[in-house]
């Protein structure tokens, strides 16, 4: 490889000439930091500017490229150079500085300075990355053959690839089997439709690139993307085979309708039944009552039974109003003259389904009202009858029924029988146990393996949220997964109907082809998508502390048995939150290391002494950053005494940071990072909680250094919070000054 | 893997920029088709989403990154399509690119709005405050360039901005082009406008100064809108204290949009959220037929319901009327279970309007359903649909749906 060449490129536009002593800084560039090529260009986004760079490559050997001028949010595509070959490296001197500072000051200089030092430095401790290509699996593997794992087989092979489907029970189809009609996705909505299932099983079944494996379980998924091992259980042999990528279409089973005994009856009157076990009734042709088979006259759909209910599910199943409206359509065409009764809390049937419920209410056989059920008694007949409470006539009635339906919901498949929804340990499906250890007795999480028995350190099975529902950070991203390479789809990951879960099932077959192909060129998947660097581990150091093992959120780290990280690269986001969890330091990338910020922060022009509280904080790059830039695009002026250095992640913060800023004297070190909790919007999912749990913990070395802990403080802010910054920055002086200058200052 | 045909999406809101970036980073080549001068579409002029609470920006910032980085996309903003011909594998599509008579040598210094004479109402916020006839769409829109509304700069004949602008970026005599495309699949991701609310006469709209749409509330909080994040009443800039939110104003309704919207019942959830952390007083009533929150929504109903901001009435708005001394509005309510009317003033009303699909009455050639929505499974072979131009949806069932429509697109390029 060619020897490095740095060159330094200001821009002297935008205020930035106007603003600035541009000798002073390619003095710090050329004499302080011995940059070989510093020019400054009075617009450097111009063909004219870009041209200028372009020769000095090309002539020069310059193959590091420091921009010192706007954000590096704004002219990416100019300042775009192969990314094999040369580094690049924005300083941020527009928005961050001569946008948020009075011009011609020291202070500004000041900052100018700093940045250019810390861009500089960046970059010579920077290197391009070296491509890892590798040879892939392209199959993906289908957990579940019910709709969504029959349509993302059909999807991902419609692309050109091979599917492999592993379903536990004998047959292909899954629920949508059982049910005697579906309700239509579009018009005509007063029709109900036969179901497709069956045409989507025999797709699969006449396509040579599925393979198919009925009752199979799987036993265990070993690897990583490109590399999954997959040991199969197929009628007591075992089979081993590898994929690519990996979805879980594992879907969903019924509300277990037996704690709705005392309320609705069930179990103790054979007449009140199920939506599931309607759609039985419904299969054997006419609906008849189960205790005598006599053909109903009335049926009453109870809603909700069990829904939204904190005892039982406490969230809604989505489908039910719909199901309940097909059931009473049912009801309807089995005999003209019976009558349907829907009771609910609320009518929800969404978007176009609104059609449907119209078309429905328009049969003057379905009655529809708002109520609650008071109680419900069984005739020496068989009949049912079903007080209610009418809200809408506002008095109560009295239904005799032949039927009663309980609405009841759907449970994601993530939960093991016997679990319940609401009974569910963090993260990971399993029990707690306790372990003595040499601190006493730890309450410790026993995960139970249950569908896809991934051999990760981290646990076998996708970390799930509330109610048992697979991670996600669900809303811009709807497949950000935390086991790269894996995802979920269909009503497995909330409720949902066929159509939806057939579109979802089709976007995780997309992802886990995108994964496969990112995998071989060796790059990264969202949301570093592209990025070519891979962590790098001087095992030699490594004491054995598994912080980086338990720490990294995407399980890419298993341990030997003594505790040493064993590294699955292609399971990494690239994040470097293993990088902020090692005391050795010894993890690193070739363009961004611990080492490179502490030498970063030793670059700074540190006053040694003044009033005013010299600080550096550590920002997030996706959020803290554009909101800084944000700041400078509204002008908004901010205290000049703030260092920024961009983090992809808090999580990459390094407790020797904290002893490398100290005890230079810097008086305050500042990390703003997003959001964490339930509602986390860190999009490496725990970076910022883990840099404040770090934080936590480093009283003990600020004690060491007789330094107050509250030195060092952490900010959660989100992307458009930008207005709020001049106070946050002005707060943290304020409460610096109280402790008096950093003891160290000046040595 | 890479074709050398691309998939056209026409959209760069959420939906089509998660539609091309996901085929993109899968290695096939994508052109986004955007009608804006900036990218990001509806969810750019949301304050937040529900149920997190997390600004949009936050995702749309890291789909500009993933634009910036990958060569597979191009996009072009301005730019609406006039023609399509051919078949999958095979389409020409005629482009327009409208003037935007700033070019790519734009840095985004702000002079030329400095010097700018001219005031227009700025569309991105409804027209609740002004921008110069030479302005940025948003703080944080993507291209960051500056664009000139030809409606109101008076053209050469003033010249301001271009004297000033050292770049020579701008150039007033810029010109409408047209680009012909030739790609192997399109994917419709036009998106809704916000139901035009003149046309409920009855709730006032227009005529009730203190009436305001759910899209205005948007940038009413957003730290960036028109009052820099402040909920005042539009009359006389007060705080409000008591609010009515309308549901279903136009959803749900044969006289204007047959569908549920799906999203407006979560969307009064969220903005009362807005009312409790601008003023823990004030007060929020919500007016609906039915609470539609559903899946996992139920625990963000419950969240608002528990933080006692809003009161629930099931019961529909029958008239909006203005109190001429304080300008209140005063609505008339007929309250379903209370079996009863009821008055209420109130300092201002949200109406909860829905979304009517962008394609509605475009005549583009797509088979539309009667609600304007492009039918999924109708379309000739490589035409397909992404997001809200298919079905009122949120967010997050949009993007699963833009992921799933990039394979689609994906299909016809490897069908060929």
């Amino acid at each position: 490889m060619a020897d490095n060449k740095i060159g330094v490129y200001i821009c002297t536009d935008c205020g930035i000439g106007d603003s600035l002593d541009i000798e002073a800084l390619e003095k710090v560039a050329k004499s302080e930091l011995r940059a070989p090529v510093c020019k400054s260009h009075p617009f450097l986004c111009s063909d004219d500017g870009v041209q200028v760079i372009r020769d000095d490559i090309k002539n020069e050997g310059v193959n590091k490229i420091v921009i010192a001028a706007c954000s590096a949010r704004v002219n990416t595509d100019v300042f775009d150079f192969d990314q094999y070959l040369y580094v690049t490296e924005r300083v941020n001197l527009r928005e961050h500085v001569v946008w948020t500072q009075p011009p011609k000051t020291e202070p500004t200089q000041a900052i100018a300075g700093d940045n250019l030092r810390m861009g500089i430095t960046r970059i010579s401790k920077s290197e391009v990355p070296i491509p890892k290509t590798t040879d892939v699996e392209r199959s993906i593997l289908v957990v579940g053959g019910g709709n969504a794992g029959l349509t993302a087989a059909l999807e991902v092979t419609g692309a050109g690839y091979k599917a492999v489907i592993v379903e536990k029970s004998p047959a292909l189809g899954g629920w949508a089997k059982k049910f005697y009609k579906s309700y239509p996705v579009k018009p005509p909505f007063n029709q109900l439709l036969s179901p497709t299932i069956d045409n989507k099983v025999k797709a699969v079944e006449g396509n040579s690139n599925i393979k198919v494996h009925v009752n199979s379980t799987i036993e265990q998924i070993e690897g990583e993307p490109g590399m999954f091992d997959v040991k199969l259980k197929k009628d007591g042999a075992e089979e081993v085979f590898r994929v690519g990528a990996i979805i879980m279409a594992t879907g969903w089973k019924p509300y277990d309708a037996s704690p709705l005994s005392e309320t609705y009856g069930y179990g103790r009157f054979k007449n009140v039944v199920t939506n599931m076990e309607m759609e039985e009734l419904a299969l054997k042709g006419k609906i008849a009552r189960p205790s005598d088979g006599k053909p109903a006259q009335s049926v009453v759909f109870l809603q909700c039974a069990g829904q939204r209910d904190e005892k039982h599910i406490p969230y809604c199943s989505v489908v039910c109003c719909n199901v309940s409206l097909k059931q009473a359509k049912y009801v309807r065409e089995s005999n003209a003259e019976a009558g349907a009764y829907i009771i609910y809390k609320d009518m929800r049937t969404p978007g176009i389904y609104e059609s449907f419920y119209k078309a429905t209410q328009d049969d003057p056989g379905i009655y529809l009202t708002k109520g609650e059920v008071r109680g419900i008694e069984e005739a020496p007949d068989g009949s049912l009858l079903v007080d209610i409470d009418n809200q809408l006539l506002g008095q109560d009635v009295r239904i005799k029924a032949d039927i009663v339906v309980l609405a009841t919901g759907m449970v994601s498949n993530m939960i093991p029988d016997g679990m319940a929804v609401n009974d569910l340990t963090p993260e990971y499906v399993g029990e707690w146990v306790v372990r003595k250890t040499q601190d006493g007795e730890i309450q410790e999480l026993n995960p139970t393996p249950w569908t896809l028995k991934l051999k990760y350190r981290q646990g076998p099975e996708i970390p799930h949220l509330k109610y048992g529902f697979p991670d996600s950070h669900f809303i811009c991203f709807p497949y950000e997964t935390r086991r790269t390479g894996i995802y979920a789809a269909g009503a497995v990951r909330h409720p949902m109907d066929g159509l939806q879960s057939s579109n979802d099932a089709t976007g995780a077959a997309l992802k886990a082809i995108q994964c496969v192909e990112l995998t071989a060129q060796g790059k990264a998947v969202h949301p570093r998508a592209g990025d070519a660097t891979f962590p790098e581990f001087r095992l030699e150091s490594c004491t054995q502390c598994r912080r980086c093992t338990v720490e990294c959120p995407f399980g890419v780290l298993d341990e030997d048995e003594k505790g040493t990280p064993k590294e699955h690269p292609y399971r990494c986001r690239r994040c470097g939150t293993c990088m902020g969890a090692c005391p050795q330091r010894i993890i690193s990338f070739r363009n961004y290391s611990v080492d490179m910020v502490s030498a970063m922060l030793k670059s700074l022009d540190v006053p040694s002494e003044g009033e005013e509280p010299f600080v550096v904080a550590l920002i997030c790059e996706n959020d803290a950053y554009p909101a800084l830039d944000m700041a400078g695009i509204n002008r908004m002026q901010l205290n000049p005494n703030y260092r920024f250095i961009s983090l992809r992640c808090l999580g990459g913060t390094n407790l020797v940071w904290v002893t490398d800023a100290l005890s230079r004297g810097i008086d305050g070190l500042m990390l703003i990072g997003c959001k964490y909790g339930d509602d986390y919007q860190c999009h490496f999912i725990k970076g910022s909680q883990m840099a404040s749990e770090r934080m936590s913990k480093v009283q003990e070395t600020l004690g060491r250094l007789n330094l107050e802990a509250e030195r060092v403080q952490q900010v959660q802010l989100a992307i458009n919070e930008w207005d709020q910054l001049p106070k946050i920055l002005e707060d943290f002086s304020e409460k610096l000054k109280g402790f008096g200058p950093n003891p160290f200052k000046g040595f | 893997m890479s074709d050398n045909k691309s998939i056209l999406v026409i959209g760069g809101g959420i939906s089509g920029l998660t539609t091309a970036i996901e085929a993109a980073e899968t290695g096939y080549n994508t052109i986004i088709v955007e009608r804006n001068p900036y990218l990001g579409g509806r969810v750019a002029q949301l304050n937040r989403y529900f149920p997190k609470l997390c600004p949009p920006y936050c995702g749309l910032e890291i789909n500009f990154k993933r634009i910036k980085q990958n060569p597979n996309i191009k996009f072009y903003t301005m730019a609406e399509v006039e023609n399509i011909s051919g078949k999958e594998g095979n389409f020409t599509v005629q482009v327009k690119l409208n003037p935007r008579f700033v070019n790519s040598k734009c840095t985004g210094c702000n002079m030329c709005v400095e010097v700018c004479p001219v005031e227009r109402p700025n569309s991105f916020n409804f027209g609740m405050d002004k921008t110069k006839a030479i302005y940025r769409p948003h703080e944080m829109s993507f291209p960051m360039k500056y664009v000139i509304d030809s409606t109101a700069c008076p053209g050469t004949q003033c010249s301001k901005c271009v004297e000033v602008c050292k770049y020579n970026a701008i150039d007033l005599n810029m010109k409408a082009e047209t680009l012909q495309l030739n790609v192997s699949s399109i994917v419709y991701a036009t998106g809704w406008n916000p139901y035009d609310a003149t046309h409920m006469d009855n709730l006032g709209y227009g005529k009730v100064k203190n009436v305001i749409t759910n899209m205005m509330m948007e940038r009413m909080a957003a730290p960036n809108g028109p009052t820099k994040g402040k909920i005042v009443r539009p009359s006389d800039s007060k705080a409000v204290k008591t609010v009515a939110f309308v549901q279903c104003a136009g959803s749900r309704d044969e006289n204007h949009l047959a569908h549920c919207s799906s999203i407006c019942c979560m969307a009064t959830l969220k903005q009362a959220t807005y009312l409790r952390d601008s003023s823990p007083e004030t007060k929020a009533i919500m007016y609906y037929i039915d609470l539609r929150a559903p899946g996992k929504y139920e625990d963000f109903l419950k969240k608002v319901q528990a933080s006692n901001v809003i009161e629930m009435i099931k019961g529909k708005v029958a008239k909006i009327e203005e109190d001429s001394e304080t300008q209140d509005p005063i609505l008339v309510v007929e309250d379903v279970l209370g079996g009863k009317k009821i008055r209420q003033q109130v300092d201002m009303v949200v109406l909860a309007t829905g979304m009517e699909p962008s394609i509605k009455g475009k005549g583009t050639g797509v088979q539309l359903d009667e609600n304007g929505f492009v039918i999924a499974d109708g379309q000739q072979a490589g035409v397909y649909a992404a997001g809200v131009a298919k079905s009122p949806n949120d967010v997050m069932t949009s993007l699963q749906d833009a992921t799933g429509t990039a394979l689609k697109g994906i299909q016809s390029a490897a069908r060929r």
